[in-house]
């Protein structure tokens, strides 16, 4: 073949390449060792050194086009391979509901961290106490005298060795002013402590009353805490906690351990104070007890109740968390039922 | 406790002022007002006195009768009624044409034939009693024609205080207490109560009494004779009835009404069965009947109100059947005493009895109400029965009494409780209004506690804070926080592992936290074949299923699994609760808060979920704490455990608690198919780990070197010490990259990377180590697989 008709024969050589390997072939036709375009230049010998010169340059000439349009060819047919695999990827069915599998806080506790944040933001300790208390921690160093009915056999679960299971976090109280008294008076810290904790009623359960449930009881102590000021924070922790601005009503409440006692309502928050059937139509919702601690019970805690005033306040956990999720049955929480309490994955 | 705003206002004049928002102040200042207050009579008119002329038969219907009325006015009217007691000359309510009551307005209407002009009522359709036996009889002298509520209390607000918020207040059990607070909160005078004085019987005898026994505080009586009233009048039983206690005869109503208005309880015996008062216990337990007819066992610790050795009451809670008033009795006793408030409350709990009494003297009652019930009981008593007769002189023993209660405090002391300005007059004002004694010098206070609040109400003076500041008016108060010098606040330890192994456990492995009771559950561990373990029990739990106190959380735990195997083919549940390990030196119960994990699966084998555990326990420590765990094989001591597989976690040297499978046994009875695993870790103890801190060290840049070794063993515990045992600091890693078992037993292959800081290793210094390594392990017939590969 002549130059010519190698040209014309690469090309159609080429024109029928469809895959990497034909595409090889050819190179290896073409411009291999013994390739159509390399044995051209064995011709050459017959020539004059003028027509090789200029038959040479000829050859190196297809030879580059060849190499040029087989580097052409092998992108093109890189880039059909690349669609033709890109082609063939599915399409996926997103409409397949998301595996949301994952694990879940029980209510109480995410609602107990809400909780514990607001007082930790605003300088209060969080103190954990134990579930098992002595008379002495639960009643006697509250100023419940031993004939109180909260004593009584019918409300309270009694151990065989005369401990209790608490029925108030108030049990926890004592402990606490004994822990920081000294820093209260030496250093001028002022006592502001949380403790929430499980607590225990001798009770007949049903949907609103358990033997087991969850408070959180908070105290303030220093030289100058007034009424007043237990009315401040209540309203602004209160409103921390239902993220609105919250109204409060105070009422007079008898505890032994606080002195005056309140009982504390708080604008309902489904009609807004309106009145529906959730606040019996009055526009509040008792939620509190509270009040200033009684002298006896900061006496019993190691502080002089003549320079130091404290205020004190109950926060009923279960019944936020039932408040919270609408959640109508109290035994629910207790349930270990995955089905109720694995919805609770979080809770910002 | 229902109260009359009728019966308030004879104390109290009320007259323009807003009565629901007195009502709604009272609740906030003094007791909580229930939401449902009643306006009795208000769906109620046209209803006048009426004289029954005539009584003709209905000529077809055996109950109807053909009336004609005299309502005052020019002509009779028909009426056709069905009441059993009409006859002619009654005189009865009537509600004419126009009346209302409730939803209906009286018009003209066919009976059987007869158009009935109006209706004659009875007392329940007016709302004034239960009585429907008949039509209501009139027996007081008025005009006919009249309105009836012109002439009684028809109309009237009633509302009701929750019992429980006047637990602390004796004085609030009645009404004239209740009127003291509106006088205070209205800014209006109490007014006396209206009585008789009582000195003018001391020439008469006494009555024979005596107090044997010091529950009794104080005992006051008094004769009366020659009663000829039997039915009360007609206000004082509407004023009953709105308050919740039925009319019965008149001596009974009035010592209720006596009750309702004083708080002061009251009974009346008859004279011929109390010749001998006595108050006292008895040695001996005995069956008493009460006067409701029941037979109630009396216990030594009950006080009794005796004629000397006969009991006749149940002191403070009920009268006895045989002592009661009779037709025939002529002489009655009136008792007007008070008790101690902690026996009676007992007895009433022994009795499984309450009774409006005991209810009252569970509140410990002012001893110095006795005698004025009685001249007040006398007072009514005289002005509705003119003949009535006090037979006795006033018998009174007063055996215990109350310390007089005095405080004195500052301004100071005021303003520092409150935080806000409340100037000296309102304080000395409102005190007084509540009948407290008030002397004002100088700023200093000098405040006399009234007796009825000074039986254990006010004692201290942060009592007369919440007098001053309840009336007040919380909602008046100026509000403010406080300024108090500022410090870093640190979480305990515990607490922040706590709350960090709940974000691991449910954000990175999704188990599920949950909450179960402390006691170990009796009935479901039996019937899972878990043996419940004896601990410290609860003397008075329910039913005996709840009465022991658990030892660990993982039986609860599996009892919780048992009903919820369908949940997900693969799941795992936790939780932070107590259990008691038993007693300490001083005898207190040894609490303990633990973790209790539980991995259920129905597709992973067991020894996959068993590992999984174990690294989730790994990871745990090493995220809180940046230590390596251990474990250690325990023998199994409780049922629910797997005699296989058990071991001790231990970390920086501390038990910290055990990992296991769950005996098959009890897994089978769970769900037959699924592996069930367990650890339970003590979080207390967890937490007094030191959080070791990150060591930071820098890559080395000079090249690793990587060195597999595959030794024949059954046990990688071996090969790791072996490992650490050289003590190579060039060692930067330590892996197990394979464990495969073929003919020649179990192999493990371990990954080894060398590196040095500063320079490139030679191949000979890292053989050395290998080799080392090799020949240790070959001593203990541990051999390499194949040689070593580099």
């Amino acid at each position: 073949m002549n130059l010519a008709e190698v040209k014309q024969s690469f090309y159609d050589a080429l024109a029928a390449v469809s895959t990497m390997e034909q595409l090889e072939q050819v190179r290896v036709e073409y411009t291999g060792k013994k390739g159509h375009v390399t044995e051209l230049l064995k011709d050459m010998k017959s020539l004059s050194n003028e027509e090789k010169k200029t038959f040479g340059q000829e050859v190196n000439l297809l030879k580059n086009e060849v190499n040029e349009k087989i580097t052409e060819k092998r992108e093109e047919l890189h880039r059909l391979e690349i669609e033709l695999e890109n082609s063939r990827m599915p399409e996926f069915d997103v409409s397949v509901p998301a595996n949301l599998t994952r694990g879940s806080y029980h209510p109480i506790t995410l609602v107990q961290r809400q909780c514990e944040e607001i007082f930790k933001s605003m300088g209060f300790t969080v103190e954990d106490y134990s579930e098992i208390v002595t008379d002495y921690e639960c009643f006697e160093s509250l100023n419940i005298p031993k004939s109180h009915p909260a004593r009584d056999m019918q409300d309270t679960y009694y151990l065989e060795n005369g401990q209790l299971l608490k029925s108030q976090t108030s049990a926890a109280q004592n402990a606490i002013y004994k822990k920081y008294k000294d820093a209260l008076v030496n250093e001028g810290k002022a006592i502001k402590a949380i403790f929430p904790g499980r607590c225990f009623r001798n009770e007949a359960t049903d949907a609103c009353h358990e033997n087991t449930f969850f408070q959180m009881e908070g105290i303030m102590v220093d030289k100058n805490i007034s009424i007043s000021n237990l009315i401040f924070f209540m309203k602004t922790m209160l409103s921390e906690v239902f993220q609105r601005d919250i109204k409060v009503r105070l009422r007079p409440g008898f505890f032994p351990f606080v002195e005056p006692g309140f009982e504390l309502d708080i604008s309902c928050a489904i009609c807004g104070g309106e009145g529906c059937p959730s606040c019996k139509h009055s526009g509040w919702l008792e939620l509190c007890p509270c009040g200033m601690i009684h002298p006896e019970v900061l006496k019993a805690g190691g502080i002089d109740p003549e320079e130091y005033t404290g205020f004190a306040f109950g926060l009923g956990l279960t019944r936020l968390v039932m408040m919270k999720y609408g959640i109508k049955d109290i035994r629910d929480l207790n349930s270990g039922s995955l089905k109720t309490l694995s919805q609770f994955t979080d809770d910002k | 406790m229902f109260l009359s705003m009728n019966w308030i206002s004879d104390y109290v004049d009320l007259s323009g002022l807003d009565k629901l928002q007195l009502i709604n102040k009272f609740s906030l200042s003094t007791a909580e007002v229930e939401n449902d207050i009643f306006f009795k009579g208000s769906d109620i008119s046209g209803i006048v006195v009426a004289e029954i002329k005539s009584v003709e038969e209905h000529p077809e219907s055996k109950k109807l009768h053909l009336l004609k009325v005299d309502i005052g006015e020019s002509e009779l009217v028909d009426v056709v009624c069905g009441a059993p007691n009409v006859r002619v000359g009654m005189k009865t309510a009537f509600a004419k044409l126009g009346a209302t009551i409730g939803d209906i307005t009286i018009a003209p209407r066919k009976l059987a034939g007869y158009t009935s002009c109006g209706m004659c009522c009875s007392e329940k359709e007016i709302g004034i009693s239960d009585s429907n036996d008949g039509i209501m009889e009139i027996t007081d002298d008025v005009a006919l024609g009249t309105d009836l509520k012109d002439i009684y209390e028809i109309e009237d607000i009633i509302f009701e205080v929750d019992n429980k918020s006047l637990t602390n207040r004796p004085d609030l059990w009645g009404h004239y207490g209740i009127a003291r607070e509106f006088a205070a909160l209205a800014g209006r005078e109490l007014k006396p109560l209206d009585v008789v004085d009582l000195s003018k019987y001391d020439g008469l005898e006494k009555v024979d009494l005596k107090i044997e026994d010091p529950l009794c505080q104080r005992y006051s009586c008094l004769k009366f004779g020659n009663i000829g009233v039997h039915t009360s009048p007609v206000n004082m039983r509407i004023r009953l009835y709105y308050c919740g206690m039925r009319a019965l005869n008149f001596l009974a109503d009035l010592t209720n009404y006596l009750m309702l208005e004083m708080g002061q309880p009251m009974h009346a015996f008859d004279s011929r069965k109390v010749e001998k008062i006595r108050i006292k216990r008895f040695d001996k337990p005995f069956t008493f009947k009460t006067l409701d007819g029941v037979d109630r066992e009396i216990d030594e610790n009950t006080l009794m109100i005796c004629n000397d050795n006969t009991p006749v009451a149940i002191a403070g809670i009920m009268g006895g059947l045989d002592s009661e008033i009779v037709e025939d009795t002529s002489t009655l006793t009136l008792e007007s005493a008070t008790f101690d408030a902690a026996s009676i409350r007992k007895s009433t709990v022994r009795l499984a009895h309450r009774t409006d009494a005991s209810m009252r003297y569970e509140k410990s009652l002012d001893p110095e109400m006795t005698v004025p019930a009685i001249a007040r009981f006398v007072k009514l008593l005289t002005d509705i029965d003119n003949g009535a007769t006090v037979v006795s002189a006033l018998t009174d023993e007063y055996a215990f009494r109350y310390d007089d209660v005095s405080l004195t405090f500052d301004k100071a002391f005021v303003d520092k409780y409150t935080g806000i300005e409340i100037a000296n007059d309102t304080i000395v004002n409102t005190l007084t209004s509540l009948g407290f004694g008030v002397t004002l010098s100088d700023d200093t206070f000098t405040v006399s506690v009234p007796s009825w609040r000074a039986t254990k109400d006010v004692t201290i003076k942060a009592d007369i804070i919440e007098e001053i500041t309840r009336i007040y008016g919380y909602d008046n108060f100026d509000i403010h926080t406080t300024a108090l010098p500022i410090y870093p606040v640190r979480a305990a330890q515990e607490q922040t592992d706590e709350e960090r192994i709940k974000d691991m456990l449910v954000k990175r492995y999704s188990l599920h936290e949950l909450h179960s009771y402390v006691w170990t559950y009796y009935d479901e561990c039996k019937a899972l074949g878990i043996e419940p373990e004896e601990n410290i029990t609860l003397v008075n739990a329910a039913n005996p299923n709840i009465q022991t106190i658990r030892k660990s959380v993982v039986p609860t735990q599996l009892c919780q699994l048992k009903y919820n195997t369908a949940y997900a083919p693969e799941f795992g549940i936790f939780e932070v609760g107590r259990v008691v390990e038993g007693m300490k030196e001083d005898g207190l119960c040894d609490e303990r808060k633990k973790l209790a994990i539980t991995l259920f699966s129905k597709t992973s084998d067991v020894e996959t979920l068993y590992f999984k555990l174990r690294d989730m326990l790994a990871v745990l420590a090493d995220e809180l704490k940046h230590e390596a765990l251990t474990f250690e094989k325990t023998e199994a001591t409780h049922s629910y455990q797997h005699p296989k597989n058990l071991n001790a976690i231990i970390c920086a040297g501390k038990v910290l608690g055990e990992i296991g499978i769950v005996n098959s046994v009890v897994s089978k009875k769970i769900d037959k198919k699924a592996a069930i695993v367990y650890a339970e870790i003590d979080v207390a103890e967890f937490a007094t780990i030191k959080n070791a801190s990150i060591s930071y060290r820098e890559p080395s840049k000079f090249p690793e070197i990587e060195i597999d070794l595959s030794f024949v063993s059954d046990a990688f515990a071996p090969i790791a010490k072996a490992i650490a045992d050289t003590k190579c600091e060039l060692i930067q890693d330590v892996k197990v990259t394979d464990i495969y078992t073929d003919e020649t037993g179990k192999s493990i292959t371990t990954k080894i990377t060398f590196s040095h800081a500063e320079r490139t290793l030679t191949k000979e210094e890292v053989m050395a180590v290998v080799d080392k390594i090799i020949e240790v392990l070959g001593a203990q017939g541990i051999n390499l697989k194949n040689a070593p590969a580099l």
